[in-house]
């Protein structure tokens, strides 16, 4: 009992002690950019009423996840087939190197040339900017798969899909996710900034309108929110990967302790 | 063997240039979009003559190396508190990784406001992006300090000092060398984004300006440099994590953030 209350103790404490230096601090601030918590927190549920959640948020997180889930599955497929084959990888990498290092928030005027402003664009941008991440932590997972698995699974008459799914992919795995990881975070900040470019609705827009029209606490909010979401995502990140990957630390953890 | 892949990785880079000219030549996008890989080389070469072009790559350095140092210092200095304190750890947990995930760009309109255009608001970016990288690896390194050795120096009367500097600091250096090379590529990403989309002189600021004057051969010119930086720093950076890692290459475990 006491080492529960001692736990929530150590959750909560500092976040609530940065919460309050920050409501008493900035409480009688008369500074327009710097407006108190309790104005933000009180434009809260103004700004970010349904109707906004349904036109803003909502075809920001949709887009997002069309851009994610396509990254991902390209990512997969397209990184399991390299990693199969030693050859093609060396023909591959050096490309490869080369499109992931570009930045992918450069690709936003490349791919508005082609695609306009619309969802299009966003959801190509996002998907491209994240497959990279994905495409070669899986290469480097199918690539790294134990030979003594490969070489037993083959003598029991293992192959076809069941290989890919059961020793290939189910190998590589925790590289897959390690990419998956990398890709939510790079999607997060694409999504923001495609609709910071050219868009009429979005979560990105919405805070560039509340700073160009001056409404300081609005915009705020909308900090606030962006904050939340990208911490909510990754929470939903963590519990899949926590299912999916749930042998894997279960074992590296034994290991850790067992010494 | 190496050889040969080698030459695998040049002709698939050979291919990969030779489809760039072929597509648009051939019609199958249109070259206003999309230019032949001999127009693109054409304005890279065009821009490496001019001095703006020069300027603009010292603008982005200037802000990805100050970033970095600033992220590094701080998420080293940082982590190492965090884990010699007692209990530090514990009760900053749940607010680091509160933190961690809220993404950079959620700032870029404060850092418009504060510092509008210039290198301060690049640095506000970037510094925020690339500190959690440092700092989660710094913590992961610390955790991994083999209790026997920390045990032995304790018995043998080695002060907290010591037993940071002898003791943690090699353990931790590994992942530390991670981090900086995560924190490296995502200083530079931020670092471009902030120059394109609030406007700071650099690199992203020209790609912005040549794209809306419709000068896309230049564009696509600016883009491969902003790849050949990256995979400058890339290289670079695992470079330098393996001259200073060469006397513990066997046992370095990286942790995947």
């Amino acid at each position: 009992m006491r080492h529960i209350l001692l736990r929530s103790l150590y959750v909560v404490a500092l976040p609530a002690l940065l919460v309050t230096v920050w409501w008493l601090a900035s409480d009688g601030s008369t500074d327009v950019f710097w407006p108190p918590l309790r104005t933000i927190l009180k434009t809260f549920p103004d700004v970010w009423t349904g109707e906004r959640l349904r036109a803003d948020v909502l075809p920001s997180v949709l887009r997002l996840l069309a851009g994610y889930t396509s990254a991902a599955v390209v990512g997969v497929a397209v990184g399991t087939v390299i990693g199969s084959y030693r050859r093609v990888r060396a023909f591959c990498e050096p490309v490869l190197e080369f499109l992931r290092a570009v930045p992918p928030p450069v690709l936003i005027p490349v791919i508005m040339l082609f695609a306009g402003i619309g969802h299009t664009m966003k959801i190509i941008v996002i998907a491209i900017g994240c497959v990279w991440p994905i495409l070669l932590n899986t290469v480097e997972g199918v690539r790294a798969v134990d030979s003594v698995m490969a070489e037993t699974a083959r003598s029991y008459g293992i192959t076809g899909v069941a290989r890919l799914r059961y020793v290939v992919l189910r190998a590589a795995s925790p590289q897959i996710f390690a990419g998956l990881r990398q890709a939510l975070s790079i999607g997060i900040i694409l999504m923001v900034i495609s609709e910071m470019f050219g868009a009429s609705d979005g979560l990105g827009f919405s805070i560039v309108q509340f700073q160009r029209g001056f409404a300081i606490p609005d915009m705020w909010t909308g900090i606030l929110v962006l904050g939340l979401l990208g911490f909510f995502l990754s929470v939903v990140f963590q519990l899949v990967e926590r299912r999916v990957l749930g042998w894997y630390h279960g074992r590296r953890a034994s290991s850790r302790r067992s010494p | 063997m190496k050889g040969l892949n080698a030459a695998l990785g040049a002709a698939g880079l050979a291919a990969f240039l030779a489809l760039g000219e072929a597509v648009p030549r051939l019609g199958l996008v249109k070259e206003d979009y999309f230019p032949p890989t001999s127009r693109i080389a054409e304005a890279l070469w065009r821009e490496l003559k001019d001095e703006v072009f020069w300027t603009a790559l010292g603008d982005t350095l200037t802000g990805w190396a100050l970033g970095l140092a600033i992220a590094v210092t701080a998420g080293i200095l940082a982590g190492v508190v965090i884990s010699v304190v007692p209990h530090l750890r514990e009760a900053t947990a749940s607010t680091i990784e509160f933190l961690r995930p809220i993404p950079s760009v959620a700032l870029i309109p404060l850092a418009v406001l504060l510092y509008g255009t210039e290198l301060r608001s690049v640095l506000l970016l970037v510094v925020y992006a690339s500190f959690w990288q440092i700092l989660i690896q710094v913590l992961y390194g610390v955790q991994d300090v083999d209790p026997v050795a920390d045990e032995t120096a304790r018995s043998y009367g080695l002060g907290t000092w010591a037993r940071t500097r002898h003791v943690l600091w090699p353990t931790a250096l590994p992942y530390v060398m991670t981090g900086v090379r995560l924190a490296a590529a995502v200083a530079l990403i931020l670092t471009v984004t902030a120059e394109l989309v609030i406007g700071a002189p650099g690199l992203g600021k020209n790609i912005g300006i040549a794209q809306a004057s419709q000068a896309v051969p230049e564009m696509y010119a600016l883009l491969v440099v902003t790849g050949l930086l990256g995979l400058l720093i890339n290289v670079g950076a695992r470079t330098v994590e393996r001259r200073v890692l060469a006397w513990h290459q066997s046992v370095r475990g990286e942790v995947a953030v």
